[in-house]
């Protein structure tokens, strides 16, 4: 059993009639993820890329044995679509939308909670176990298989830091996206609980940026817990000036709080790898595991 | 999107909740007008989008109608934090018993929107945070539930109230949360939150920040949001029509890049090789050849960037629709400043053939390009 999705995933694509949808249908099924069904409403008895289409979770539910589901519907109606997938006890719900209003994903949140589903997203990448599956839309290519599992606030950022540790021939376990919106349903705290307790992740990479406190909460957590693995981290931003909103919804520099070099001092002080640029992450990683061997 | 405080007022007026009685002017005339028709003493506030406008001045008193119309001259003149000034809101001033702070916010660690109170009002909440923690008061509001009836007194008994005013703040604190909802408010914050001499609660200022995601569902809000906000460069105002992320920054190095997190580690990069960005500016994801035309015409467009540099990771972007877009721009307007690219990932190979066509080599590591960006060779 691997991290969130694995070979056993069996998947469900809401919103697999757009653009977006059908693309990426096609390249996770060239990855080797199994998409059992699309939903779109209205276009039942269609197919996209050979895969069946239904107008609702439930039907697409009645003729496969969907386990998962990846969300590209557009975010008026990504709420509904999302508890649809809880409700059909779809685990884990992968949303790839992005700007829903935070009520709606507050809600969402809480609906999939008391189901004690897993939501990645929304506005993320989604997730890959390298050399298995990914629910996502990110570049397969640049990932490979092995130890390191990688969580980010930023989704091409990912890919680039992912690209890095392969050339340098580090492998990663499970790689995957919090989320860019205001309201996510994975922190860092959570998702290292994860990489905690999932054995084939041996390190892990957080990737961070300025803005709110997600860096400072990992943080106090791994000082809190003793966290048992090695951790590295990068924090984008940096550059960015106080009052600026870059991009994300979060990323912006309020008072004295949110600054990448506050986060990283934060990291540093926990013991965890900080890297100034992006390519540095392989470096800090095999210094880590050349520490761990002299223990 | 930030609401001016009399937008925020008007919309609490309609909903019940208790106001400072004043008028709206963008004259000092029309202050002196609304001086006299509501009489007394008033205040005379800018109404400006950015915080601090009580250090900077923006605030005045006014005790008799020809002195509010000068201070309303002076505050009309006024340029705060950039901003300028272009209205004022006259209000009566309040017999204040006590000043509190309270506001709901989006909690973003805890998926939900929480109460913040404080009996230490009209003064900076950061500085009674910072000073006096545990003088805040925190609710947490279940977010399929919302603010019930015991929610609100919790905060209004918290406040220091009993009895019949306990119950008349809870119906205010009730509205505020109402508002919050209706207007999908990620801030609403009343501070100074008054309690009038003659025991009533009043919404001494009022603070409105609307979800930018959920402003689809508010049409009311659709011309307000088209309006250039004065926090926004005409650069800036420029990009955000066409879709784009767009900061404009003090350097010369103009930058363009596919997620906000690449762009931020782009700026990072080119930081740490020596250059200085001019802007930050992210496509967002699957931006089209289009879409990628238009940010590249506003960059190049701008006459402190001295050069570009283009970094794209295409997962949900495509690198032929990227480099279809750069290819676009030399036809129409022509490559006006040196480019660096860098691309990687989605349909690559067909990006970087299309690149090679019109005599671009796309680098494949971003390092490698900001590197060689900065490094005097592109000039």
């Amino acid at each position: 059993m691997t991290l969130l999705v694995g070979k056993q995933t069996r998947a469900i694509v809401q919103g697999i009639t757009g653009n977006q949808g059908s693309f990426h249908t096609k390249l996770m099924r060239d990855y080797g993820t199994h998409i059992v069904a699309g939903v779109t409403p209205g276009k039942g008895g269609t197919s996209v890329q050979g895969v069946p289409v239904y107008d609702t979770v439930a039907a697409a539910m009645e003729k496969t044995d969907a386990n998962a589901s990846i969300i590209f519907v557009p975010a008026p109606f990504a709420k509904e679509a999302g508890m649809e997938a809880v409700d059909s006890g779809l685990n884990p719900v992968v949303i790839i939308t992005e700007m829903i209003p935070a009520r709606d994903s507050m809600v969402l949140m809480a609906y999939a909670k008391e189901h004690h589903a897993t939501i990645v997203g929304p506005n993320t990448p989604g997730v890959i176990t390298p050399g298995e599956a990914k629910l996502g839309i990110m570049p397969g290519d640049v990932f490979s298989p092995g130890g390191v599992g990688v969580a980010s606030r930023s989704g091409t950022l990912t890919y680039e830091i992912a690209m890095y540790l392969t050339h340098a021939g580090i492998g990663q376990s499970t790689c995957l996206g919090i989320g860019g919106d205001p309201v996510t349903g994975l922190n860092f705290v959570d998702v290292l609980k994860m990489f905690r307790d999932d054995k084939s992740t041996n390190a892990v990479v957080l990737i961070g940026e300025i803005g709110g406190s997600a860096e400072e909460d990992a943080a106090d957590f791994i000082e809190d817990t003793k966290y048992p693995k090695p951790v590295a981290a990068y924090v984008a931003g940096r550059a960015a000036p106080p009052g600026k909103r870059m991009g994300h919804a979060g990323a912006i520099i309020t008072g004295t709080e949110g600054t990448a070099d506050a986060k990283m001092k934060r990291f540093t002080e926990v013991g965890v790898r900080v890297a100034e640029v992006p390519s540095d992450l392989p470096r800090l990683l095999q210094q880590q595991k050349a520490a761990l061997v002299q223990h | 999107m930030k609401l001016f405080e009399y937008e925020s007022k008007s919309i609490a007026q309609n909903l019940g909740i208790n106001t400072p009685k004043g008028g709206l002017a963008s004259t000092a005339d029309e202050a002196r007008d609304i001086h006299k028709r509501i009489g007394g003493e008033v205040v005379i506030k800018a109404q400006v989008l950015v915080a601090g406008r009580g250090k900077a001045g923006g605030i005045k008193f006014g005790s008799k109608p020809d002195e509010t119309r000068d201070r309303a001259s002076e505050i009309l003149a006024m340029t705060i934090k950039g901003e300028k000034v272009k209205k004022v809101l006259i209000e009566q001033k309040l017999a204040i018993k006590k000043e509190m702070f309270g506001s709901i916010v989006l909690d973003r660690v805890n998926r939900c929107q929480t109460v913040l109170a404080s009996d230490q009002g009209g003064i900076d909440i950061e500085e009674v945070a910072s000073k006096n923690p545990e003088k805040i008061f925190r609710q947490r509001l279940d977010p399929v539930f919302g603010m019930r009836g015991y929610d609100a007194r919790q905060v209004a008994s918290k406040l220091g109230y009993q009895g019949p005013k306990l119950n008349a703040l809870t119906d205010l604190l009730s509205n505020l949360y109402r508002l919050s909802v209706i207007y999908d408010a990620e801030l609403v914050e009343s501070n100074p939150l008054v309690e009038t001499a003659d025991g009533k609660f009043v919404t001494a200022d009022l603070r409105v920040i609307v979800d930018d995601n959920s402003l689809f569902r508010h049409p009311e809000f659709q011309e307000r949001s088209k309006e250039a906000s004065a926090e926004v460069t005409p650069l800036e105002a420029k990009a955000r029509e066409n879709g784009l992320a767009f900061v404009e920054l003090d350097g010369d190095v103009g930058i363009m890049g596919n997620g906000a997190g690449l762009v931020m580690a782009t700026l990072d990069m080119v930081n740490h090789y020596g250059g200085k960005p001019a802007n930050f500016c992210d496509v967002g994801g699957g931006a089209d050849a289009d879409k990628v035309a238009t940010a590249l015409q506003i960059i190049q467009g701008s006459d402190k960037v001295r050069r570009i540099f283009i970094n794209i990771l295409a997962g949900i972007t495509r690198c032929d629709e990227v480099a279809k877009g750069i290819v676009e721009v030399k036809k129409v307007v022509g490559l006006k400043k040196p480019l660096v690219v860098r691309m990687q990932g989605t349909n690559y190979e067909e990006g970087k053939r299309i690149l090679n066509s019109i005599g671009i080599t796309a680098l494949e590591r971003m390092d490698e390009a900001a590197q060689l960006l900065t490094s005097g060779k592109v000039a």
